[in-house]
């Protein structure tokens, strides 16, 4: 339904967007998620029509929309920072939309109490922005991103400038409302585990380019590249080399390698490898001693620290963690297959 | 697509939202007495000369005190007709002034920040250049200009005269206007704006308009008090307007009525200082007395 098509977007040097490929289908919630700079919030504004792109083009139902200015697109967009009307009560906010399409006045109304009901708030709709907290100001902007009936929903970091309680609430309710209503929705994040949380797929950009695009889970548990497993979720590097047999040896154990296109074999490498990939097995002679302890709720993070100075993090359920800081403890690998990255990168071609 | 039938049940926390802010009243501090000393000393500076300019307009040419001086005013056609003309010249700076600035200062803040720097420069060069120079540029034009163009520009004081006091009111009027630009979230909101469906034309009667109000409400005051008080290039070029006649009279002799217009015209101005806090403070108050 919607289609990026080789978009590039260039701010003097810097390159916001190098060729970005994108497809979202119907009824289907896509959060982009990296670091600042990445390019997410550039291709956000492309398809909002807040920006134009230098190369490529971009598509809503096979209609190349590049060039439409943005009151003509149909999109609602729930921004980062507030944007409500401070001049507009509530109901004036949500029906603003409806108004500039001349709707009529009690019609218009009419729906605005409807979306407002929608969002939990029809309570607040007589009164103005500033009376509201900041979550509140942000399920008016969706009910108001709402009430114009969008083809597709943007969603620009709309959690960010909220309380993590509220944020986790909020962000469950918007996924529930996308999910009933069925709208198309572009989610721009820079939160890992709002990503993961909210998203049918996620798609992780580096440099304006999508390093990998899939479901939450494939994109968690089989991260295409050594960027993508470094930045959702914590991770471990753990040095070792690349064997002939297209393995490497980590802790003792030896692991298939599951991105080994353009290392040598016998390259010193880093195995990436998750907490939880890894336990310990409590050992008074073992290699390591837990340096830290961290209570995570229903899981504790220890630190151990082997004799040669490496640093693992390694997460358990907290009801199976008896280990304190100063206990020596062995580690196991609980995973056959890690993410390498060269400890050199290998020269270009 | 239809979203009403569908709903969410919301959380206490976010539903209720904060408890609504206690409405307290300030805690009233004594006021010092040397805060009242300077306050009245500084009254006595400002109202003595103001009350004798007063008294004085009310002393009429038989020498007793009364109400002739404004009565001569009201009756006296050419006065009436220079306010009148000065009035007008104002309202329809004002209006443009704030017509054509007000887009442009949005654009240069969203499109062209930098040209801020510029704009400044540009802007204040109606300060730089004196109004005697450019009532003698006018006046050359007037001189080779062909005939069409002096019929239509200076044939009467206001296509003569508003051009120019646009130009002069552009120091005043853009740092009031850039000033209050700045306090908004300009980008997000008119984003937003665009993104429901508005073009440039409604986003700014609807959007940034009333939330720049008191800025634009300032700079139409200070247009108008421009207005009002240019008697250069108007002098110059041989019009009547009510500073000009202002001058007249008072050179004519009749210095009660020439001070009873100086009161007029601080009246007005008062006037026009009561209706800007009045207007500023009408949305506050709109926004405040709706705290459930």
């Amino acid at each position: 339904m919607i289609r990026f098509d080789g978009v590039e977007r260039h701010f003097g040097e810097v390159t916001a967007l190098a060729g970005l490929d994108l497809e979202i289908a119907e009824g289907e919630l896509i959060a982009l998620l990296g670091p600042s700079g990445c390019g997410k919030t550039t291709a956000l504004r492309i398809l909002g029509g807040f920006d134009r792109p230098d190369a490529g083009r971009v598509f809503v139902n096979d209609v190349d929309v590049s060039s439409t200015p943005p009151n003509k697109r149909d999109m609602g967009m729930v921004f980062q920072a507030y944007s409500l009307f401070p001049n507009m009560d509530v109901r004036t906010n949500v029906a603003f939309g409806l108004r500039m399409r001349r709707q009529e006045k009690a019609k218009r109304l009419k729906r605005a109490d409807e979306l407002l009901e929608l969002v939990g708030l029809t309570q607040t709709a007589d009164r103005f922005p500033h009376q509201l907290s900041g979550g509140q100001q942000q399920r008016v902007a969706i009910a108001r991103a709402l009430a114009i009936e969008p083809t597709v929903l943007l969603l620009d970091e709309p959690l960010s400038a909220l309380d993590a309680r509220v944020r986790t609430q909020l962000r469950a309710e918007i996924r529930n409302l996308q999910q009933r209503l069925g709208i198309t929705t572009l989610f721009v994040t820079h939160d890992q585990s709002e990503a993961l949380s909210i998203a049918d797929r996620v798609g992780v950009m580096q440099h304006g380019r999508l390093e990998q695009l899939d479901t939450p889970e494939a994109v968690y548990r089989h991260p295409a590249t050594a960027f993508v497993a470094e930045f959702v979720g914590a991770m471990n590097r753990l040095p070792g080399r690349l064997g002939d047999d297209g393995e490497v040896q980590v802790l003792g154990q030896r692991l298939k390698v599951l991105n080994p296109d353009g290392t040598k074999s016998g390259a010193a490498v880093y195995a990436l490898l998750r907490p939880e990939g890894v336990a310990v097995v409590p050992d008074s002679a073992g290699p390591g001693e837990v340096t830290q302890r961290t209570f995570l709720g229903s899981a504790v993070r220890l630190e151990v620290t082997l004799d040669t100075g490496q640093k693992i993090l390694v997460e358990q359920p907290s009801h199976d963690a008896g280990l304190v800081p100063g206990d020596r403890t062995g580690l196991r690998i609980l995973v056959e297959s890690v993410i390498i990255e060269e400890t050199v990168p290998s020269p270009a071609p | 697509m239809s979203f009403g039938s569908v709903g969410i049940a919301a959380a206490d926390e976010v539903v209720g939202g904060p408890p609504p802010r206690p409405v307290t009243k300030a805690r009233k501090e004594r006021p010092r007495p040397w805060r009242i000393a300077i306050f009245v000393l500084a009254a006595l500076y400002f109202l003595g000369p103001l009350a004798s300019a007063f008294k004085f307009s009310l002393i009429q040419s038989n020498g007793r005190y009364g109400l002739g001086n404004y009565d001569q005013i009201i009756k006296n056609s050419a006065i009436r007709s220079a306010l009148i003309t000065s009035l007008e010249i104002s309202a329809i700076t004002a209006v443009l002034v704030v017509v054509l600035m007000l887009p442009t200062v949005v654009w240069v803040r969203l499109r062209l920040p930098k040209l801020t720097l510029m704009m400044e420069g540009v802007t204040l060069l109606p300060i730089v250049i004196p109004p005697v120079v450019m009532a003698a540029g006018l006046e050359e034009l007037q001189s080779h200009a062909p005939e069409w163009v002096v019929k239509l520009l200076f044939n009467h004081p206001l296509s003569a005269l508003t051009p120019f006091y646009v130009i002069l009111a552009l120091p005043f009027t853009y740092r009031a206007l850039d000033n209050g630009v700045r306090a908004i979230d300009l980008h997000t909101l008119v984003d937003a704006s665009r993104n429901l469906g508005a073009s440039w034309r409604q986003t700014i009667i609807h959007v940034i308009l009333p939330n720049v109000e008191t800025a634009v409400l300032g700079a139409m005051f200070l247009t108008i008090a421009l207005c009002l008080g240019e008697v250069v290039i108007s002098s110059l070029l041989l019009y009547h307007t009510f500073p000009v006649a202002l001058i007249q009279e008072s050179l004519s002799g009749t210095a009660g009525i020439s001070v009873a217009l100086s009161i007029i015209t601080l009246a007005f101005t008062f006037g026009l200082l009561f209706a800007l806090s009045f207007l500023a403070g009408r949305r506050q108050r709109a926004t405040s007395i709706r705290v459930i």
